[in-house]
């Protein structure tokens, strides 16, 4: 019974990284140099190679890149906790006028789709002058991470028994002292969740960059990889590193805060 | 009303007003304005700028590009989420009798659901690629041109679609069979219940409301996708994978047709809505339908 369940196991594991392979093989593509990639197809490469890291370091414009998906990922981030804590909150636990009208609002949010705002979001952004500035995509990431984040969080929120804070108004506390000392705290791995999904799908947001940036001042990630450019022939190499440099932050996310990451993708969906 | 009541409500506002600004801001007004911009004829590069009415939505209402998108729309989404709720419950169920490993069992599953889907476009576009591209060397060195192809371009779409999604339609259902308290299976056994009866009558039941959930929240997201097939095919061949977000863009920003454009933008949303209500509809329990 044992050995079966340990073959199992493995059989399973086996399974899984079958399913990854197109990534491990992208990896593996990123390592193998330019003359052996349309020749061989060994699971390694003869030699390996950091060439096309180099290339996607010196001549491409990823590093820049690198450096405002982080920006705006981590702003939009931080812009929907600031804005969307304190509501979760207000909607988890005080009376607030037509708060079923709000509660549609954020759930129709939600449901909006990128396409149909793009178009309007465009022309606004275009009128305030932030075309191609990573604001421009702050404020148009914030549309799809606000209700998300008011959502998650107004959920962990209300796993926290009320009698905590009952005792700390006893105590002459008001709300905002409460939320900060006595909430925040206990809701803190709600809101490591809620923030890392918050991320990952800014950080993967590609039509709003694709449409509002228009240089390398603002492109992300995702849009420098959609525009890589090949001159004659497709340089599959490049396009690989730049690719595996692009899913480094959901694969560390995935690898290392997998726990946080699971518990918010899960109480989205356990919750209604 | 006590003081205590009436100090909550005005730092209930105080604190959901900011949030509500925003979203007012970048959602609603938005949401109101590509409904009046939808009724315009706006194209910048000519100077046209005048309203139309009804006119785009009475020429899609004609236009075969939209009748072959709006196909190729749902029957992207009708397959794709088929196949990830399968394929997702079937993982989910090998995975609840796993032991050891688990946490790389997750690593591995979740890898491919957490990638941006222009790195899984650009991943693909490798491995289909006709002459060295892995997916031909597998199958013996054949030269099949999947992306090229318009038989071949939208089945080849909808399984880059599946290996990036099925992963959370897998972890939604191990995550509720992980609820279930072990006194449920012996039950099931001492009533002398087999593998597959156990299936059938308990474990089956038990995943119905998370296999709605998935259901809605993966249709609506099918029915919403972009990146991939913009990216992967960018609609082609021969429109075969263009589907209707794919036909927007391209009259939005690539023909300039901002009005036009938006049209399509509302027809989504309209899409998006439809199937939401209706799932809401079916779910309602009995007796609170009024």
């Amino acid at each position: 019974m044992k050995r079966r369940s340990r073959l199992w196991d493995v059989a399973v594991l086996l399974l899984l990284a079958v399913w990854a392979t197109p990534y491990f093989w992208q990896v593996r593509t990123s390592f193998t140099p330019d003359h052996e990639l349309l020749t061989t197809t060994r699971p390694l490469p003869a030699s390996g190679t950091l060439e096309h890291y180099r290339a996607v370091a010196e001549k491409s414009v990823m590093p820049r890149a690198l450096g405002n998906s982080l920006g705006v990922a981590a702003l939009t981030t931080l812009l929907a906790l600031l804005l969307g804590l304190p509501a979760a909150y207000a909607v988890a636990r005080l009376p607030i006028p037509a708060k079923g009208l709000l509660l549609l609002v954020v759930i129709a949010s939600t449901a909006f789709p990128q396409i149909t705002t793009v178009s309007p979001l465009y022309l606004l952004l275009r009128a305030l002058g932030l075309r191609d500035t990573w604001t421009a995509l702050v404020l148009a990431n914030t549309s799809f991470a606000l209700p998300l984040l008011m959502w998650l969080l107004a959920g962990f929120i209300r796993e926290i028994p009320m009698e905590l804070e009952e005792a700390a108004f006893l105590d002459g506390a008001g709300r905002a002292t409460v939320l900060r000392l006595v909430i925040l705290p206990l809701v803190a791995p709600g809101v490591a969740s809620a923030a890392l999904l918050t991320f990952l799908a800014a950080w993967n947001e590609f039509l709003f960059a694709y449409t509002f940036t228009a240089s390398e001042a603002s492109r992300t990630v995702p849009v420098a990889l959609a525009l890589f450019p090949g001159v004659f022939e497709i340089p599959w190499g490049d396009i690989a590193a730049a690719s595996i440099l692009a899913s480094l932050p959901p694969v560390i996310i995935v690898i290392v805060l997998q726990r946080w990451l699971v518990r918010g993708l899960v109480a989205g969906a356990l919750k209604e | 009303m006590t003081a205590r009541q009436r100090a909550d409500r005005l730092t209930g506002l105080a604190f959901v007003s900011p949030a509500l600004l925003a979203l007012t801001v970048l959602t609603v007004y938005p949401g109101l304005w590509v409904l009046w911009l939808s009724l315009q004829q706006r194209i910048p590069i000519f100077g046209i700028a005048r309203f139309a009415g009804v006119e785009h939505y009475a020429f899609l209402a004609g236009d075969p590009r939209f009748w072959t998108a709006l196909r190729v729309t749902l029957g992207f989404t009708i397959i794709s989420v088929g196949l990830e709720l399968g394929l997702g419950l079937a993982v989910a169920l090998a995975l609840q009798r796993q032991r050891l490993g688990r946490r790389l069992a997750l690593s591995l599953l979740l890898l491919t659901w957490a990638l941006p889907s222009v790195v899984t476009a650009k991943l693909f576009q490798w491995l289909y690629e006709p002459s060295a591209g892995l997916v031909n060397v597998v199958l013996g060195g054949s030269e099949i041109n999947w992306l090229g192809d318009p038989d071949l371009a939208l089945p080849a779409l909808i399984f880059a679609d599946v290996w990036r999604t099925m992963p959370f339609v897998a972890l939604l259902c191990y995550a509720r069979l992980l609820t279930i308290p072990p006194e449920v299976y012996e039950a099931a056994r001492v009533d002398g219940a087999g593998r597959a009866a156990t299936l059938r009558w308990v474990t089956l039941p038990l995943l119905r409301s998370i296999l709605l959930i998935a259901l809605l929240f993966r249709t609506l997201d099918a029915l919403r996708a972009f990146d991939l097939m913009f990216v992967l095919t960018g609609g082609g061949p021969a429109g075969m994978t263009e589907t209707l977000t794919v036909y927007a863009y391209r009259s939005l920003f690539q023909t300039l047709q901002l009005g036009f454009g938006a049209a399509i933008g509302c027809v989504i949303f309209a899409l998006v809505m439809l199937v939401a209500w209706a799932y809401l509809r079916a779910l309602r329990p009995e007796g609170a339908a009024a």
